[in-house]
């Protein structure tokens, strides 16, 4: 599929996944890999402290919209804006935005924004996600790649539109559910892109979040990112001492041994990395595409170039026709 | 203390972390190390994994201990929380007569307080650990923190609760059936009008009733978060800090010691899952080098392969060095990357041998 089709599909992505499988380091990669494309590109970040910034080598983000990285490099390339989201600054705005400015900063400093999110619960996420939704309309960016929170918590955080129609019937916090569920319905606005690691309790998880979302939220899942996979080195399976001897060259003392251990350690890792891609994708029919990991350094923004290459191989090996497995049936999912 | 002593002397073991750190299975197999060495010990995990809970027979049980069989001298049992039986426990507890109790149990506010106020699953998390440890059914009772981003939250948890049940919001909602309606000021009466607009007035009907029905269990549940504040101090509660080694989980395990420390209650022991193996002392850039030279032949995969490890371990000790020291003089437990997943209690147990010093 050709990239710059690829993140035509929808202006909004949202990247979700369990705790530690690298979501931040695949929206960040995605951002960049859309602004090489061209496309100027806005991460939304909603939990705050997630060492987004510090990957594009900037300090970390505010309320207020930042550049994490200017276009022009390499030529053609868009910039990488972003921002960070909370429940009670969007509360703010939307009080302000509805004639309520007199009570809205009393509200928040008061702690009655607790009080009144537990009476309806899901009401923070989806003033989150009508915040978000206001962006995607705005259309100041061409895409909107939102870091979810952490799976498990994700489908509650997608789920909040749902869940608070049935709870509150009037009024403009059933309108901005209302819309935020047109929203997340829509594949034509938005998609979910799921992360895991090749490991199985993970990949279990993430079939499971997979059907979740199609089930409760009826959004549109795009392809499957797996990170950190083991690149192959096809020479790893030769015996250390035979390969010396070939190459002409002399090992350490003790070389010989930890050559062979490494080598076996990381053929058996690599078995195991394949046969969870085979399980992922018998058990879930998207496409996928697959990320290294990084041996060389923490990521910084080399590394993410790194890696927003492998994303742009990977989406260029997606078969546009296979997304459509994955598309929920709207009307199904709103009934 | 290494965590041989640390599962002997401990009544209650807390492990922290970030989420995805093996966390869960780390609070079993400290439990189970405990059990073999003839404690009755029962470990709370909070929403584990199907592969762990099956291994541990969870699959079936919810709220209340049920024994795991094994080959041990003592006993182990294992609990599944539920945030929501969790706290209509307590409820009945605290509650003056059983009509109280079901007025507040069929309210929908409460049901969604139960489920859904931040900090509810941390402190019923606490809670159970309360009510397990003064059962005195256990020797030690072990459990696994939420694994959200505010995992240490339970320190105020207790706390919370007692303030959102202190609210202002609270007290104008009860207001009116006090009769006071009159000392109600203007501006608070418009503040409840438009938090009523905003929500709906139905939800808003929901909480008023649900203020009405708690009156009067204020105290016991204030009393009863101060113990809980109390048992967590007690020197024989041993914080364990679980991490990866990631830079990103390392920071925010440091940001858990630091306040663990603020709180007056130090880190036992740090262990350290998914730990990539130290194949050689060979500095890595040596290794790179060298395998520049031999590019495109087997000796040259097996050089990168082995400068990759060797780089990978390097930076995951670097990462550690200074979460390693401040928390000294308490160990640091490092287990290497398993071949696999947790399918059974002998997976389990392998686990052991990396944290403990038996055969």
């Amino acid at each position: 599929m050709d990239p710059g089709q690829f993140f035509a599909t929808s202006r909004l992505v949202i990247v979700a996944g369990k705790g530690g499988v690298g979501k931040t380091t695949v929206s960040a990669a995605l951002a960049r890999s859309a602004a090489r494309t061209g496309l100027t590109t806005l991460i939304i970040e909603v939990e705050g402290k997630s060492g987004l910034a510090s990957m594009f080598g900037q300090p970390p983000l505010g309320y207020d919209e930042v550049v994490l990285s200017p276009g022009g490099d390499p030529s053609g390339a868009a910039d990488v804006l972003a921002r960070t989201l909370t429940p009670d600054d969007a509360l703010i705005e939307y009080l302000e935005d509805h004639g309520l400015r007199r009570i809205s900063k009393r509200l928040v400093s008061s702690g009655a924004v607790d009080v009144v999110a537990t009476a309806a619960p899901g009401i923070k996420d989806i003033l989150l996600l009508g915040k978000v939704k206001q962006l995607e309309r705005a259309g100041n960016v061409d895409l909107v790649v939102l870091d979810a929170p952490a799976a498990g918590h994700a489908i509650t955080f997608l789920q909040s539109a749902r869940g608070l129609l049935d709870a509150v019937r009037v009024g403009p916090i059933n309108t901005q559910a209302r819309d935020v569920l047109e929203l997340l319905t829509d594949p034509a606005r938005c998609q979910v892109m799921l992360v895991t690691l090749p490991e199985e309790t993970p990949v279990n998880e993430l079939v499971d979040t997979a059907y979740q979302l199609e089930d409760r939220v009826g959004v549109s899942l795009g392809p499957v990112v797996v990170n950190g996979l083991y690149p192959h080195l096809p020479g790893i399976g030769a015996d250390p001492t035979t390969a010396a001897e070939e190459a002409g060259a002399q090992l350490l003392r003790g070389e010989a041994r930890a050559l062979a251990e490494a080598a076996e350690f990381r053929q058996r890792r690599s078995d195991l990395q394949d046969h969870q891609l085979e399980r992922l994708n018998e058990l879930l029919p998207l496409p996928q595409i697959h990320l290294p990991f990084l041996f060389d350094a923490d990521l910084g923004p080399a590394e993410l170039d790194v890696l927003s290459d492998a994303l742009l191989d990977g989406v260029a090996g997606v078969d546009p026709t296979a997304l459509g497995v994955g598309a929920p049936k709207i009307e199904d999912a709103a009934s | 203390m290494n965590l041989d002593e640390l599962v002997m002397s401990s009544s209650i073991v807390i492990c922290t972390g970030s989420g995805g750190v093996g966390k869960t299975t780390t609070a079993a197999v400290l439990a189970m190390e405990a059990a073999r060495r003839g404690r009755r010990a029962v470990v709370v995990t909070i929403d584990p994994a199907k592969r762990l809970a099956d291994a541990l027979g969870l699959s079936d049980i919810g709220n209340e201990p049920k024994p795991v069989e094994g080959p041990w001298d003592g006993t182990l049992s294992a609990v599944m929380l539920d945030t929501k039986r969790t706290f209509d426990d307590l409820v009945s507890t605290y509650s003056s007569d059983p009509d109280q109790a079901a007025r507040i149990l069929d309210n929908r506010f409460y049901r969604n307080i139960s489920g859904a106020l931040s900090g509810t699953q941390e402190y019923m998390a606490m809670e159970k650990l309360y009510s397990l440890h003064e059962s005195h059914d256990f020797d030690v009772v072990v459990v696994d923190t939420p694994p959200t981003r505010h995992a240490l939250d339970f320190l105020d948890a207790p706390r919370r609760l007692t303030h959102f049940l202190d609210h202002r919001l609270y007290r104008t909602l009860m207001a009116p059936t006090r009769g006071v309606m009159k000392a109600v000021n203007v501006a608070a009466h418009a503040f409840v009008h438009t938090v009523s607009k905003v929500i709906g007035a139905e939800v808003f009907d929901d909480a008023l009733a649900f203020f009405q029905a708690f009156q009067g269990m204020e105290e016991g549940f204030r009393q009863r978060a101060g113990k809980v504040l109390e048992l967590l101090s007690d020197p024989a509660t041993s914080f364990v800090l679980v991490a990866a080694p990631r830079r990103d989980t390392v920071e925010e395990a440091q940001f858990f010691a630091d306040r663990l420390a603020e709180a007056g209650l130090p880190v036992q022991a740090l262990i350290v899952n998914r730990m990539h193996p130290h194949f050689t002392d060979e500095p890595p850039e040596g290794l790179r080098a060298r395998a520049r030279g031999f590019a495109g032949t087997d000796l040259g995969d097996l050089l990168t392969n082995l400068g990759d490890f060797a780089l990978v371990s390097a930076r995951e000790e670097a990462h550690l060095a200074g979460l390693a020291e401040s928390i000294e003089p308490a160990p640091v437990v490092r287990v290497p990357f398993l071949p696999t997943d947790v399918h059974d209690l002998e997976s389990l147990e392998r686990l052991g041998t990396h944290l403990f010093t038996h055969a």
